[in-house]
């Protein structure tokens, strides 16, 4: 069952469309209509944002296609992505 | 793609054929609105303006008022002033002849002798302005004469998601058929500026684009506000949102993914195609009122929580990704952006879905907020709604 979304294919979150507990099964469906699957490691509210795949300390998190944030420490796949494990950064175009 | 709209004399085209009562200020907003309800075919909105503004202000209203006049949905104008106020009859006919050579009659009150010898004449005028106007007939029309409005109220985290998504899909399909789509509400880019500033064509318009949004910060900390402070704010955090970036690119997705050809302050006339941005306030009716001064014939608006607000010269569609919104107000949205979020369409579908919608109401179908009536109006100010 769907229960959760992404809004870019360069994301690398997914949104979930409803509570979601540790061990459960995470479905969305890609750009490409595909579902694709991956087990949640730890509670996510309604709305709040789930890590699709591992990322690296420092490293951008996607979401809209764009940076929202970077990874304040490694993220991995199945958790919760929320403001302590985010910071925000003033990204500087020139 | 074309489609059908009544060609103007000064080359645009309307999708809505309309004949204008315009109230030069709040002295004249009531003898408008009686006028208007004589005669099948007229419009006019309450405004509380033109009178009593400092310069910047005064000139906001007088673009309102000009672009209102100028909008192609509106087949001819007639201005009514009481006679003292600050937007002098003369001023008002002299910036609608900037925009627009269409058909333009001037009724002042205090020099006709008061409410019924006004009313008498204005509304001579604009019987024989509906009668004239209803011989127009629609024509098939090129896309790139047809001008889109975009914005977001009563937004929730379903806007985010699936309506403003599905906008920017809309925007897109625009961009390349030929059309032209405004981005709106300068307040909403604060936080995600740098990245539509990325999109701008070039350095002229990434640094307006980054102005406008300076310029709003710096217009709100005359009242000792600081919008970047306290935000994205503890009911936005705890809705899921983490960053201010990412709250405004919720907002800012209407814009889709095509470049930005052009920043416009609240008001002026829309003369590009593409994707363009127009510098408004996050206050729907007003937001709105720039940019159909601007001159868009239509508007699509997302809305999470649902809101009935229309429009007195162009239609407004409404379209939620909130499928419980959408059931509980089905009688004033219009199209159900909610099937993304569970899978069962794609935002390209939603997309391709949403731009059939829109051109069957450019063509001339009613909105749901069209025909209910609704027709709520405001003016931006430089302290400005937020």
């Amino acid at each position: 069952m769907i229960n959760a979304m992404i809004i870019d294919g360069k994301d690398n979150v997914a949104v979930v469309i409803e509570p979601v507990k540790k061990g459960d099964t995470v479905s969305y469906v890609d750009m490409d209509k595909k579902t694709v699957t991956f087990t949640a490691i730890e509670d996510v509210q309604i709305y709040h944002k789930i890590a699709i795949k591992d990322i690296p300390a420092d490293e951008p998190v996607v979401k809209y296609g764009e940076h929202i944030g970077h990874a304040a420490r490694e993220i991995k796949q199945g958790e919760h992505v929320h403001e302590h494990n985010v910071k925000a950064v003033r990204e500087n175009l020139g | 793609m074309n489609f059908w709209g009544y060609k103007r004399p000064d080359g645009r085209v309307g999708v809505r054929n309309y004949v204008l009562i315009l109230p030069a200020s709040v002295c004249a907003s009531d003898t408008t609105r009686i006028i208007a309800s004589q005669v099948n075919g007229a419009v006019t909105f309450n405004n509380q303006n033109g009178c009593s503004q400092v310069p910047p202000d005064q000139q906001l209203t007088m673009d309102v008022e000009a672009g209102y006049a100028a909008n192609p949905n509106v087949y001819g104008t007639v201005v009514v002033s009481l006679g003292c106020e600050n937007c002098q009859m003369d001023l008002v006919v002299k910036a609608i002849q900037e925009r627009t050579n269409k058909p333009l009659k001037q009724v002042i009150i205090q020099e006709e002798g008061g409410t019924l010898k006004a009313i008498d004449k204005a509304v001579r005028y604009a019987k024989e302005m509906v009668q004239e106007a209803s011989m127009m007939r629609r024509e098939e029309c090129d896309m790139s004469k047809l001008i889109v409005g975009t914005e977001c109220g009563g937004s929730d985290p379903t806007s985010g998601l699936a309506a403003n998504p599905t906008i920017g899909e809309l925007s897109d399909r625009l961009v390349d058929l030929g059309a032209t789509s405004i981005l709106s509400e300068t307040t909403e880019f604060i936080g995600a500026e740098h990245i539509l500033a990325r999109r701008g064509k070039n350095e002229e318009v990434k640094k307006q684009i980054l102005g406008i949004v300076h310029r709003y910060e710096d217009a709100l900390r005359l009242v000792g506000e600081e919008v970047r402070e306290g935000n994205p704010s503890p009911g936005n955090k705890a809705g899921g949102l983490t960053t201010l970036e990412e709250k405004s690119l919720g907002c800012i997705h209407k814009g889709g993914h095509r470049t930005i050809e052009a920043v416009y302050d609240y008001g002026k006339q829309i003369d590009t195609t593409g994707l363009v941005i127009m510098d408004t306030p996050g206050n729907d009716p007003s937001s709105v009122a720039g940019m159909v001064a601007g001159g868009c014939q239509v508007v699509v608006f997302s809305t999470g929580r649902g809101t009935p607000t229309g429009n007195p010269l162009v239609p407004v569609i409404k379209i939620t990704g909130n499928k419980l919104t959408f059931k509980n107000m089905e009688d004033n949205i219009d199209y159900d952006a909610s099937p993304v979020i569970y899978g069962k369409k794609t935002l390209g579908e939603q997309g391709d879905e949403l731009l059939a919608m829109t051109m069957e109401v450019v063509n001339g179908k009613q909105s749901k907020a069209e025909s209910l009536g609704y027709t709520e109006m405001a003016i931006a100010r430089v302290c400005n709604y937020t």
